[in-house]
C-alpha cells in the first residue's frame, strides 16, 4: 500500500481524549483572576499593584528555583503557582511592607507546597499557608488597612510599603477599618452595594464581590471549577446568618453583609475550589462547602476576629481526606440488597 | 433513572459522536481479499478444531472447524475456495494463532451453502443452543463471548426480561445503526429464538437517542406477537456496557463477580440478534460481518460487509487512507485495540475499524501532570470506583490495596477516567495493566 514502511503507533484505548488539560484549566483561573486584580489596583492604586506583582512574582521565583535545586525541569508552566501568587496577594492588605510579602511568598510554595510533594499533593492551599504565617508573625501590619480610591493612589505610596526588610513599620497615618472590624467591634454595618460593588476598605482583592462571581461564573460555565463548593458555602453562611440575623438584627450581620464582607467570595469562589485540597466526590463538596461555610459565620460572630475564611478553608482542606471517605460511594454492584429491585 | 424523559446511567462521558459521516451509508458489499486468513481462536475460549485439510476445496459458509467443548464455536468458511494451508497467523493481541488460510476462487459464483436450518416452530430451546454454537455466532458488539455459552441458562436460574443492545455508545461506530435500519426483520426474527430460547417475559431494545429513525423503525415494525418495547435512551458512553444498560433500563446492578442471570435478565447485542434471525433458519453460519470503517485518516468511509478472515492491510488498501495515517485500531477511540500489525484478520469481534492521522491523534501525546484531585474521574466512572484513588496506588504498584480498598476487578476498562484525566494520567491503561497481573498471580497460587 502506498503506506509502505510507514511505522503504526501502538497505544492501548481510549484514544481520545476530553481535551482538558491542567495547564489550560489554571491558566483560565489566572484569567478569570485578572479583573478582580484590575479592580484591586483601580481601587487601591499603587501600593496594591506593588503588593501583587511581588507577591506573584516571590511565588513563581521560588517554585522554579526549587524545581532547579531538585534538577527537575520547572513546573511553572502549569500556571498553578501563579494562581497562588494571585490569590496570596489578593489577600494581603494592600499597604503590606513588600519584604512582608515577599517573604510570605516563598512561605507559600515552600512551606505550602514544594514540603508536601508539590501540585496534587499540597494538602493546604498554599496561598493561605503563607497568608497564615503572615497573620501569626505580624498581626499588625497584616490588619492595617489603607482606605481605597484616595486621590493621590497613583501617584504616592504609603509609608510602610517599602519598609526596609526585618524592620516593623511606622504606624501610617491613613488607616482605615474593614467592613468586618467595623461590625465586629462597633456593629457598624456597611451597605451592601457598597461590599459588591467593592468602594469599601479590604484587602487587595476582596472587595469587588460582583467581579469574583463573574470570574466564578465564568469558570463554572467552562467546567473548570466545582460549583457544589462555592455553593454550598455561600448557601451555609446565607442559612446559618439569616436564621441568626432573625434572632437579633442589631447583634448579629445581615446574610447579604455576610457573603459580600471580607474574603468570603474569593475564598469560596477561588481557594476552597483549588481541586487539590477539595473532596472529590459531589456529596463530600456540599459538606466541605458547608462546613467552611458555617465556621466562618461561627469565627465571625463569636470568634475574636473579624474574619474567620482563611482558617475555614485550612480546616476543610484538612478534613478532606475524611470527607473523601465518609461520601465514598458504593460500588456498582455491591449494594446489599439491591440485586433484585423489581 | 430518568432524566429529562429518557432513560439513562448516572455518571459517564460525552465524548464527540463522529457517527455523522457514516451513519446515513447503507451496508455494503466488500471484495474478497486474495488471501483470507479465519483465526480459529475468534472468541472467548478454547480455539476450533479444523475439519478441512490443506489442498481441500470448501465451498462458501461450508464449517471448516468445529467447536472444542463448550467454551467453543465452529468457524465457517468466508468464500469458496481452496484452503492452502493451515498454520499460525499473528492475531491482535500480538500472539499468534492458529488460523485456516484460504484461497478464494475467482470466477466462482460464492454463492452461499445452506446447512440444516432450525426451525422456529419445532425447535426445542436445547436445539436453538446447539445451532447457535453450530453457526458459530458470538458476541458481535465486541467481546466475543460464545452466545449460546451467554445463553445457557441453568438449573433454579431464571430470566425475566431480554434486553436487546442497540445502544452502540462508541463514537465513529455505525454498524448496530445500519443493522437497525437494514435488518430490522431478522433483529425480530432473532428476538423470536431469544424468547423462546430464555423464556423471558419480555425483551426490551434499547436505542440511544442519537439513532431516532432506527428507533422509529423498530417502533414502527415491532410485531404483534413479540412482548416488549424499545426504549429510547440519552446518549452518554458507556450505556452500551451491559452492565451499565441493565442498571438504566432496568434499575438493576448485577452483584460483583455474579451474573446478569442474577438478576433475571440477560443482554444481547443487535447486530448478534439479527445474525440469530438471519442464519439459523437457513442454517447458516458466521461467514461476514458488518464493519464501519471510518475514522480521519480513512478516505471512503462507510458500513461494510466484511468478510471474516479479510487482512487488515486489504481492508485499509480497498478504502484508501491518508498518508499521515499513524494509528489503527479495531472498534472504536474508547475502547478499541490498536492494531500491531496490519497482518491481522478481521474476526467476528471486530464491530469497526478506525484509523486516526497524527493530528487526530495528538491530544493523547500531552504531557502528564500530577493527579490535582479535581474529580473529573470520580464523576465520570460508570461503576463508581475511584479511578484518582486506584491511580496513586497504581503508581506505588500497591495491587493488593487496589483490589481490597478500590474494587479494581470490578473495572470493565470502559476508559472514561482517562478521556477526561486533565493531567493525562493513563489510568484505564495502568488498571488493565494490574488486573491483568492480579489474574496471573490468582492463577499461578
Amino acid at each position: 500500500m502506498t503506506n509502505a514502511g510507514k511505522t503504526l503507533e501502538i497505544r492501548t484505548s481510549p484514544h481520545i481524549l476530553s481535551g482538558y488539560s491542567v495547564d489550560t484549566i489554571m491558566f483560565n483561573v489566572v484569567l478569570a483572576l485578572l479583573p478582580v486584580v484590575a479592580f484591586s489596583v483601580f481601587a487601591f492604586g499603587l501600593p496594591a499593584l506593588l503588593t501583587i506583582t511581588v507577591a506573584v512574582v516571590s511565588c513563581v521565583l521560588t517554585e522554579d528555583l526549587l524545581c532547579r535545586l531538585r534538577g527537575e525541569p520547572t513546573t511553572v508552566g502549569d500556571w498553578s503557582v501563579t494562581i497562588t501568587g494571585f490569590l496570596y496577594g489578593l489577600t494581603l492588605p494592600p499597604a503590606l511592607p513588600l519584604w512582608m510579602v515577599a517573604m510570605g511568598g516563598v512561605i507559600c510554595v515552600a512551606m505550602g507546597k514544594a514540603m508536601f510533594g508539590g501540585l496534587g499533593f499540597n494538602t493546604f492551599n498554599p496561598a493561605l499557608i503563607g497568608r497564615a504565617v503572615l497573620q501569626a508573625a505580624f498581626p499588625v501590619s497584616m490588619t492595617t488597612w489603607i482606605p481605597g480610591f484616595m486621590p493621590d493612589r497613583f501617584t504616592s505610596l504609603p509609608a510602610s510599603t517599602l519598609t526596609f526588610p526585618f524592620a516593623q513599620p511606622a504606624v501610617d497615618a491613613v488607616t482605615s477599618a474593614t467592613p468586618l472590624a467595623l461590625w465586629k467591634f462597633s456593629h457598624e454595618s456597611t451597605p451592601t452595594l457598597d461590599l459588591a460593588l467593592g468602594t469599601i476598605t479590604g484587602s487587595a482583592g476582596e472587595t469587588s464581590g460582583l467581579l469574583i462571581v463573574v470570574g466564578g461564573l465564568y469558570l463554572i460555565a467552562r467546567n473548570m471549577m466545582n460549583w457544589r463548593i462555592p455553593t454550598a458555602i455561600i448557601g451555609a453562611v446565607v442559612l446559618l446568618s439569616g436564621a441568626l440575623h432573625m434572632v437579633d438584627p442589631t447583634q448579629y450581620a445581615s446574610p447579604g453583609f455576610m457573603v459580600f464582607s471580607g474574603g468570603l467570595l474569593l475564598g469560596a469562589m477561588f481557594m476552597a475550589t483549588d481541586p487539590v485540597g477539595s473532596p472529590m466526590t459531589s456529596l463530600g463538596c456540599y459538606l466541605y462547602g458547608a462546613l467552611i461555610g458555617a465556621v466562618t459565620v461561627v469565627i465571625r460572630t463569636w470568634g475574636g476576629l473579624p474574619e474567620g475564611v482563611m482558617y475555614a478553608i485550612l480546616l476543610g482542606n484538612a478534613l478532606t481526606p475524611h470527607i473523601d471517605q465518609w461520601t465514598r460511594p458504593t460500588v456498582y454492584g455491591s449494594r446489599k440488597g439491591k440485586e433484585v429491585a423489581t | 433513572m430518568r432524566l429529562l424523559g429518557l432513560k439513562t446511567f448516572r455518571h459517564g462521558v460525552h465524548p464527540p459522536e463522529s457517527k455523522d459521516e457514516t451513519s446515513g451509508l447503507a451496508i455494503r458489499q466488500f471484495p474478497f481479499a486474495p488471501l483470507l486468513v479465519v483465526p480459529l481462536v475468534q472468541h472467548m475460549g478454547a480455539p476450533s478444531i479444523p475439519v478441512v485439510e490443506e489442498g481441500q476445496e470448501v465451498a462458501r459458509g461450508q464449517r471448516i472447524a468445529r467447536p472444542d467443548g463448550f467454551m467453543s464455536v465452529a468457524m465457517h468458511a468466508p468464500a469458496s475456495g481452496t484452503v492452502r494451508r493451515i498454520a499460525l497467523a499473528p492475531s491482535i493481541t500480538g500472539r499468534m494463532v492458529p488460523a485456516v488460510y484460504l484461497e478464494p476462487l475467482p470466477g466462482s459464483t460464492q454463492e452461499v451453502e445452506d446447512g440444516t436450518p432450525c426451525a422456529l416452530d419445532t425447535a426445542t430451546p436445547e436445539e436453538i443452543l446447539a445451532a447457535i454454537q453450530e453457526a458459530g455466532i458470538v458476541g458481535l458488539g465486541g467481546a466475543a463471548f460464545p452466545t449460546h455459552a451467554k445463553l445457557t441458562i441453568p438449573e433454579g436460574k431464571f430470566v425475566d426480561t431480554l434486553i436487546i443492545n442497540g445502544v452502540e455508545c462508541e463514537p465513529f461506530l455505525t454498524t448496530d445503526h445500519r443493522v437497525m435500519l437494514e435488518q430490522t426483520e431478522e433483529i425480530f426474527m432473532g428476538i423470536r429464538y431469544l424468547l423462546k430460547l430464555t423464556k423471558a417475559e419480555r425483551v426490551i431494545i434499547g436505542v440511544e437517542a442519537n439513532k431516532p429513525d432506527a428507533a422509529a423503525r423498530l417502533q414502527n415494525e415491532f410485531p404483534s406477537d413479540i412482548e416488549g418495547s424499545v426504549e429510547v435512551l440519552r446518549v452518554k458512553y458507556p450505556q452500551g456496557a451491559e452492565k451499565v444498560l441493565f442498571s438504566a433500563l432496568l434499575g438493576r446492578e448485577v452483584p460483583s463477580g455474579k451474573l446478569p442471570l442474577d438478576i433475571h435478565a440477560l443482554c444481547c447485542n443487535v447486530a448478534t440478534t439479527a445474525e440469530i434471525g438471519r442464519l439459523l433458519p437457513r442454517g447458516r453460519g458466521i461467514q461476514e460481518r458488518v464493519i464501519t470503517v471510518t475514522g480521519p485518516a480513512v478516505k471512503r468511509k462507510g458500513n461494510y460487509r466484511i468478510p471474516i478472515g479479510t487482512p487488515l492491510r486489504f481492508v485499509l488498501e480497498h478504502v484508501g487512507v491518508e498518508d499521515d495515517v499513524n494509528r489503527v485500531f479495531l472498534g472504536g477511540p474508547m475502547m478499541g485495540g490498536a492494531a500491531s500489525s496490519l497482518d491481522i484478520s478481521i474476526t467476528k469481534g471486530t464491530s469497526g475499524v478506525t484509523a486516526f492521522t497524527h493530528g487526530a491523534a495528538a491530544r493523547t501525546h500531552s504531557r502528564v501532570y500530577p493527579c490535582i484531585r479535581c474529580g473529573y474521574c470520580v464523576d465520570a466512572c460508570p461503576i463508581f470506583l475511584n479511578p484518582s484513588a486506584l491511580g496513586r496506588l497504581a503508581a506505588k504498584d500497591e495491587l493488593n490495596a487496589m483490589v481490597e480498598e478500590q474494587n479494581l476487578m470490578d473495572c470493565f476498562e470502559c476508559g472514561c477516567c482517562s478521556f477526561v484525566c486533565p493531567s493525562h494520567i493513563p489510568l484505564v491503561q495502568q488498571f488493565r495493566a494490574a488486573k491483568t497481573s492480579v489474574r496471573k498471580a490468582r492463577a499461578a497460587s
